[in-house]
């Protein structure tokens, strides 16, 4: 009996200690989600906030950048609507760009460009709603206007500066947007063998002077830099106006495996540049001309360019919207850095440095630093709200961090999915940030969202940061890759709806029936056409093979939507003319035969008859 | 008196196993096979990115990533920014002679059940304890020097750690889970059983032992 007993509890105890053993495993879900906390928002109080009813308009404008795309979408928000798409660097069928003759010149030689950094224009630190700058690693920048939403100038490939990454970032009256070098490469450029990259390969940091009434842009100046990556930059701006700040990594000057290589040192730095002091550098003359453009090197003219270190391999450099501070994020690292303005101008007043790169001065980072905030890991961008908020980016978390200015204080983290690149705050790297609406900008989307395919859509998830705490509203899937955004309240931007007749200053414009026809000139001739509902006048045209042709098209509707499309097939040509437009596309008449144009943009109940037709003989 | 003790375990040492015992080491060599089948141990660790976990499955012999393999493939990968080496078969001796030495354990656990004495099951039992206990030594320090042999040159600096062997933690993003699987709760069941077999002979060893012959003189 006893020993029944026994055996009955050796073999229950064994039992139990098993089963404790075996009740611990691997959870399926991560913490968070088993907590059920986090990620979703009360879906009512979300869908209330995004909806936007049938016909009623979005509060904000939201330019994305198209990264490699090398376009610009357009989202209303909060309802994350795509409303169109701006192609600046990449031909676009749909509006007939990179197809007529202008946008054809103004793309030059590359149908592509990796945009990067949407710039609006500013006007005392804000806003103003004229024109959206952006840059593309082809050494270019490009100028939108916003009356019309349309590219209206392409700066560039520029000389002397190799992938134009820390850019378009304007300073606070728009005197100036940024470029600078990710790669260095020997200034003139010239064949020179890798293992002279630290003395032979620049960098280059670039002012885009921008004329203030027409927006045109020119290179005003380039400084030749030590050959380190410029990843972003940011203007002063109020306190800090008459500075820019670029962050730069690769302070190494390694080559090879830079993952490694240009991750060793523990401190980067944030450039510097006293931009106003350049301006009266190069209004003495100052600088040499190398390869047409006008650079100057900080060792024959100091006092110009000063080096911050920063930890470490700093991504994005954001300037408060007081101009006080300048946040500094080493993307490999936990914490971002805040830079005190001020100090920063009493360090260089002392003479504080620890050295020098090129002859550049290097600030002592104790002296010019106020914090390092432990917002978390990965932190790359930061963006502004009022009353000293700030959101930052963090890549390795895939998390955006709440903090405030001054206090340093991190009060909350809201979850991104999945790792979140830029963020863009509504008017946030204002002097007046609005606070209300933030949107990250993630570079993964997996499994939240119908599947299609290898090629997954890049996530932008809207958030409310009207409140303490961030919350998550609407889930976007943009299309790649948004590299930075621009939310500008939708009242600052006042577009118009068809080109005005009297503004047409085009020679080749028509506005009656009579005028369109063929002239000849040798072997030149010109078809001055007319769109209008529904037909393209004239019907048809004769040619001879080996002609060169012009075809300038006038749409002369003066009605909102009334766009006429004129694809003439087998020739490759497809223009889209907008009501008072008039556009000309110019092509040799290689192939003999009849050739259908016809209205792509379907305009009227008899669209389908509006077409005719080119004889070639 | 110590003379006696000594006698009376060689006595219970030469003794025979009784038929229930023997079920048992069969059940025991039987189990074992479930270790060839089975994994030992798995890692699993989730990030804010990896919502489904990345998943690491560790056999006597292999080591099997979650999603046909790509699991591991994607933790060295992630490793790499941190210099940890790589997650590889090469790596790992143990898997050379591991199975091996679960065969012949496996052969031992067979021969104390067919040679039916104590002093084999009590060799296989003491063998067996001795190999596990090894294992699990060699697991976790295997587990440090991954943790602690990190490439200086690594593009994120971290502290050295131990990651977990039991247990969940959190490593940067990632909380890293890690639990023995069924090879190991096999194992464990073998062990049980070869003690259960050697208590249950114990209690049924006969309680009036005849005179051995060479007493009588």
């Amino acid at each position: 009996m006893e020993r029944m007993n026994r055996v009955a509890w050796t073999r229950a105890s064994a039992l139990m200690v098993l089963a404790l053993i075996a009740s611990q495993c691997t959870p399926s879900q991560p913490a968070a989600r088993r907590a059920g906390s986090g990620v979703q928002s009360d879906a009512a109080i979300a869908a209330q906030k995004t909806y936007v009813a049938p016909g009623d308009l979005d509060e904000y404008y939201m330019f994305s950048s198209g990264g490699h795309s090398g376009q610009i979408y357009v989202y209303g928000l909060p309802s994350m609507r795509h409303l169109s798409t701006i192609p600046v660097y990449t031909p676009y069928p749909a509006t007939g760009y990179g197809f007529d003759d202008d946008t054809k010149k103004m793309l030059g030689e590359l149908t592509w460009g990796d945009a990067h950094h949407p710039a609006l224009s500013e006007t005392k630190g804000d806003y103003d709603g004229r024109w959206l700058f952006i840059n593309e690693m082809n050494g270019r920048i490009a100028r939108i206007d916003l009356r019309d939403f349309k590219t209206k100038q392409i700066l560039g490939p520029v000389a002397n500066l190799h992938g134009n990454h820390a850019s378009s970032f304007v300073t606070p009256n728009t005197e100036y947007a940024m470029m600078a070098s990710r790669f260095s490469r020997p200034v003139p450029n010239r064949a020179v063998g890798i293992d002279k990259y630290a003395t032979e390969y620049k960098g280059i940091v670039a002012g885009v002077k921008i004329d203030p009434k027409s927006g045109e842009m020119t290179l005003g100046w380039q400084i030749l830099m030590p050959p380190f990556d410029y990843d972003l930059g940011d203007a002063g701006k109020l306190a800090s106006d008459g500075w820019m700040f670029f962050s730069s990594y690769n302070t190494e000057r390694a080559t090879g495996k830079l993952e490694v290589t240009a991750s060793q040192r523990d401190q980067d730095y944030i450039v510097a540049v006293d931009w106003r002091a350049v301006e009266k550098a190069i209004a003495e003359g100052k600088g040499d001309v190398i390869d047409g453009v006008k650079v100057i090197d900080p060792k024959k003219v100091p006092g110009l360019v000063y080096l911050m270190p920063c930890g470490k391999s700093p991504h994005g450099v954001d300037v408060s919207p007081d101009g006080k501070w300048i946040i500094g994020s080493g993307k490999l690292q936990g914490v971002t850095t805040a830079f005190n303005f001020e100090k920063i101008q009493t360090a260089i007043r002392n003479k504080d440095f620890t050295g020098e790169e090129d002859g550049i001065p290097v600030l002592k980072y104790e002296s010019i630093k106020d914090a390092e905030v432990a917002v978390g890991l990965g932190p790359l961008h930061t963006q502004f709200g009022p009353d000293g908020w700030a959101y930052t980016s963090l890549f390795v978390d895939s998390a955006i961090a709440k903090w405030k200015l001054g206090t340093w204080e991190v009060v909350d983290k809201a979850p991104m999915s999945y790792s979140i690149g830029h963020l863009a705050a509504a008017e946030g790297d204002t002097v007046s940030p609005d606070g209300k609406y933030l949107v990250g900008l993630n570079k993964l989307s997996h499994g939240r969202h119908l599947s299609v395919g290898p090629s997954q859509p890049e996530s932008s998830q809207l958030l409310d940061i009207s409140e303490e705490k961030m919350k998550l509203l609407y889930d976007a899937f943009t299309e790649p890759e948004p590299h930075y955004a621009q939310i500008i309240k939708a009242d600052k931007i006042h577009p118009i709806e068809v080109y005005p007749k009297e503004e047409n200053k085009h020679p080749m414009a028509i506005w009656d029936l009579k005028d369109a026809g063929v002239t000849r000139n040798g072997k030149k001739v010109l078809v001055k056409m007319i769109a209008v509902r529904s037909t393209l006048t004239p019907t048809s045209f004769e040619i001879a093979a080996g002609d060169e042709v012009t075809v300038a098209i006038t749409n002369i509707e003066q009605t909102t939507d009334e766009l006429h499309g004129f694809g003439l097939l087998d020739y490759n040509i497809n223009l889209v003319i907008d009501p008072g437009e008039t556009k000309t596309v110019t092509f040799i008449a290689k192939k003999s035969g009849v050739f259908a144009y016809y209205c792509t943009n379907f305009c009227s109940a008899l669209h389908q008859e509006m077409q005719g037709y080119m004889i070639v003989k | 008196m110590m003379q006696a003790f000594l006698q009376r375990a060689n006595r219970f040492l030469a003794a025979p196993i009784g038929l229930p015992a023997r079920f048992m080491l069969f059940a025991a060599a039987v189990l074992l096979v479930a270790t060839y089948f089975f994994p030992l141990w798995n890692l699993t660790m989730f990030a804010p990115q990896y919502p489904e976990g990345l998943r690491l499955d560790i056999y006597s012999y292999t080591l099997v990533g979650g999603n046909h393999g790509q699991d591991v493939k994607e933790i060295n990968v992630l490793n790499h920014y941190i210099g940890m080496q790589d997650l590889v078969n090469e790596s790992f001796t143990e898997f050379k002679w591991m199975p091996f030495v679960i065969g012949m354990l496996g052969l031992l656990v067979l021969r104390a059940a067919v040679h039916g004495t104590v002093v084999a099951l009590v060799d296989v039992t003491m063998l067996f304890v001795y190999f596990g206990a090894f294992s699990l030594w060699s697991f976790g320090y295997k587990l440090y020097r991954y943790g602690h042999d990190l490439a200086p040159d690594a593009a994120i600096n971290v502290q050295p750690f131990m990651p977990p062997m039991f247990g969940g933690q959190q490593i940067a993003n990632f909380e890293v889970y890690s639990y023995p699987r069924p090879g190991t709760y096999a194992m464990a069941g073998v062990i049980a059983l070869l003690l259960a077999a050697l208590i249950l002979t114990w209690w049924q060893r006969p309680t009036s032992v005849p005179p051995v012959a060479a007493d009588r003189g």
